[in-house]
């Protein structure tokens, strides 16, 4: 009776579409909208995962975020060297700055100085160029969405094209000369700024000067340590916090869900595409049932049990959640495959979302399943002579 | 009764049915008894609301009557519990209806096989039976027709073969000629006959379809509520209201 089932769903093609077409939509709003939303967080703290070397991030205490750098004394690198258990300890600059475009506009940008000898903290694909480059007089290494986008050169003409900066080319940051040595690929950012890679000394000169420059240092730990022994072993020994790059990105994390809408914004559109997707396929499914019930009485006449019209139910119910979940989840993938690597609107797509939204489509046929079983349960078999 | 008198089909004594109830309550049945022989086709005639749907309902066990008993060869099926029913239906009743009830998206053979699958037949084996069925109806070839590819007259037959297909021992049929014409409503009546009484078996056909009144063996005459009187379908024959062997 179950093939005869799905015969019975198959062959009413408009409603079969119907419903295959409105789990579809549910499923594409269900996984597009949070993996959106998880590729959105995930560019609050990119720096950090593009920086993998350390085992701990040591700050100042009162940073809350990536960006939210405090500077502190350089005299603090010092310190943290002496710590037990430090392997070794390099400086990094995070700061924004402003770049002149040759027709007059400033761009704000983010610049990282990386410790000058070892260049740790620096991109991990270098496209054109080489990181050593840095090394170079004036030297910067500039992202290659920032070199493509906003610190592209004007067009040539009114209406031609924004020309992608190029090893070689020259900006001109705080005044002073810089020249591009080479282009990288980083993980977009979460304000989209372009990032401009130099070395920790010569990020201080392009810098706004200030007493205080040295943004964090990067702590590689012993062999034999532990990081948890380290890391509280610097905190006590300088007063400064010393976090994993886990925990650093998660407190970046929680910073921007409590101080931004975005987690309220796309969680409503998805409970928007569950219940529209429920109300949707529930309606027209509820219908297909209501349409079919004088077959369902005839079935029930003829002495199929009640089990057997629930299995009937349920399979079709399966059927175009499976099929539609099918379709939702093969074209936001498309989607995903489309944007990765992107600068623009990107997604991450992970099995959890897939599996999350899978029990979501699952709740929805469900529901829309047993709203028919109780109808047709509620039926009478004597209505096949009416 | 006579010793070679065959086994009776149908009993039923006193039946009642009302449906809703205070001022809305209508009496659908007001204390019908009748009686049905092994291979006997008998006819339930009369008027409009008189109760001939809901009598071959209770008969077939898809209604519960308020009060009398039913029996179905010799059982009282209104007290077997509830799977117990439906499965004794699934194997011993086969349904007609007047609109033919074929599912629109489903070959006439499947809609033939649906009855064997509900008693658990794989599906190859009733497709085959059905192809069988198809045959004997006259609508060998059209296995994989559509209900829509058929003519009202091969639909009914295809729903006779339905009815037919895991061998019921009794057949209800509601109106099965009044959506036909009057020369395929006698070949369906010639078919009906034929396939669907037999030694062990009985047809009870609810009719307002004069034409057929010859196929019957005795037409019960109902009017509100009650059997007003039995007749042989032979003009000269009056038979008793409950019992045709007395």
């Amino acid at each position: 009776m179950l093939s005869i089932a799905l015969k019975m769903l198959l062959g009413d093609r408009g409603k079969y579409i119907g419903i295959i077409t409105g789990i579809a939509l549910a499923s594409i709003l269900m996984i597009q909208q949070p993996g959106i939303l998880i590729s959105i967080f995930a560019r609050t703290y990119s720096f950090i995962t593009d920086v993998a070397l350390p085992d701990i991030w040591v700050m100042d205490p009162m940073v809350r975020f990536i960006d939210d750098s405090q500077p502190m004394l350089d005299t603090q690198l010092y310190r943290v060297r002496g710590v037990k258990g430090v392997e070794w300890a390099v400086p990094l600059y995070k700061g924004n700055t402003r770049v002149r475009m040759s027709n007059g506009q400033l761009v704000t940008s983010n610049m990282l100085g990386l410790d000058d000898a070892t260049l740790i903290g620096g991109p991990a694909v270098i496209l054109e160029g080489r990181l050593a480059d840095l090394r170079l007089p004036d030297s910067v290494i500039i992202d290659e969405a920032g070199a493509r986008g906003r610190l592209a050169k004007p067009p040539a003409t009114p209406d031609g094209r924004p020309i992608p900066l190029k090893v070689g080319d020259m900006l001109e940051i705080n005044d002073k000369r810089a020249v591009v040595v080479g282009i990288a690929r980083a993980t977009a950012t979460f304000g989209s700024q372009p990032i401009i890679y130099t070395t920790y000394t010569r990020a201080k000169t392009y810098a706004f000067s200030e007493r205080k420059m040295l943004s964090y240092i990067l702590v590689k730990i012993k062999p034999d340590e532990t990081v948890p022994a380290v890391a509280e072993r610097i905190s006590r020994d300088t007063g400064m916090a010393a976090r994993t790059a886990r925990e650093f990105k998660r407190m970046t994390l929680n910073y921007v869900r409590k101080n931004t809408s975005i987690l309220t914004n796309f969680g409503f559109v998805v409970v928007i595409g569950f219940i529209v997707g429920a109300a949707v396929t529930g309606q027209i499914f509820y219908n297909f049932t209501l349409d079919n019930l004088r077959y369902f009485a005839v079935f029930k006449a003829m002495g199929a049990s009640d089990r057997m019209l629930q299995g009937m139910i349920f399979v079709q119910a399966l059927l175009v959640g499976f099929i539609g979940f099918g379709f939702g989840a093969g074209i936001t993938s498309l989607f995903a495959a489309i944007t990765r690597g992107g600068t623009g609107l990107t997604m991450t797509l992970n099995w959890q979302l897939l599996l999350g939204s899978a029990i979501a489509v699952a709740v929805i046929v469900l529901l829309a399943a047993l709203i028919s079983v109780r109808k047709v349960m509620q039926l009478e078999p004597a209505v096949v002579f009416k | 009764m006579t010793m070679n008198a065959p086994p009776l089909a149908v009993r039923c004594n006193g039946i009642t049915k009302a449906y809703g109830t205070g001022d809305t309550k209508v009496h659908a049945l007001r204390g019908v008894d009748l009686t049905v022989q092994a291979g006997e086709l008998l006819m339930l005639v009369g008027p409009s609301g008189c109760g001939k749907t809901t009598l071959i309902s209770i008969i077939a066990g898809i209604l519960d009557q308020d009060d009398g008993q039913c029996l179905l060869f010799g059982e009282d099926i209104i007290r077997f519990p509830p799977k117990k029913r439906v499965r004794y239906r699934g194997l011993n009743i086969g349904f007609v209806f007047q609109s033919f009830n074929l599912i629109p998206t489903l070959t006439a053979a499947e809609n033939v096989a649906i009855p064997l699958l509900v008693n658990g037949t794989t599906m190859s084996t009733a497709i085959k039976k059905a192809g069988q069925l198809l045959t004997e109806v006259g609508l060998a070839g059209r296995e994989h027709s559509l209900p829509s590819q058929l003519s009202g007259g091969q639909q009914q037959r295809v729903a006779i073969a339905r009815a037919l297909v895991h061998s019921p021992r009794l057949v209800v049929c509601d109106e099965p000629t009044s959506a036909l014409d009057h020369a395929t409503g006698l070949k369906v009546m010639e078919t009906l006959k034929q396939l669907a009484v037999g030694q062990n078996r009985c047809l009870i056909i609810v009719t307002h379809d004069a034409r057929i009144f010859p196929f019957a063996d005795r037409i019960a005459n109902m009017d509100d509520g009650r059997i007003t009187h039995v007749s042989s379908s032979n003009p000269g024959v009056e038979a008793t209201a409950d019992d045709p062997q007395k």
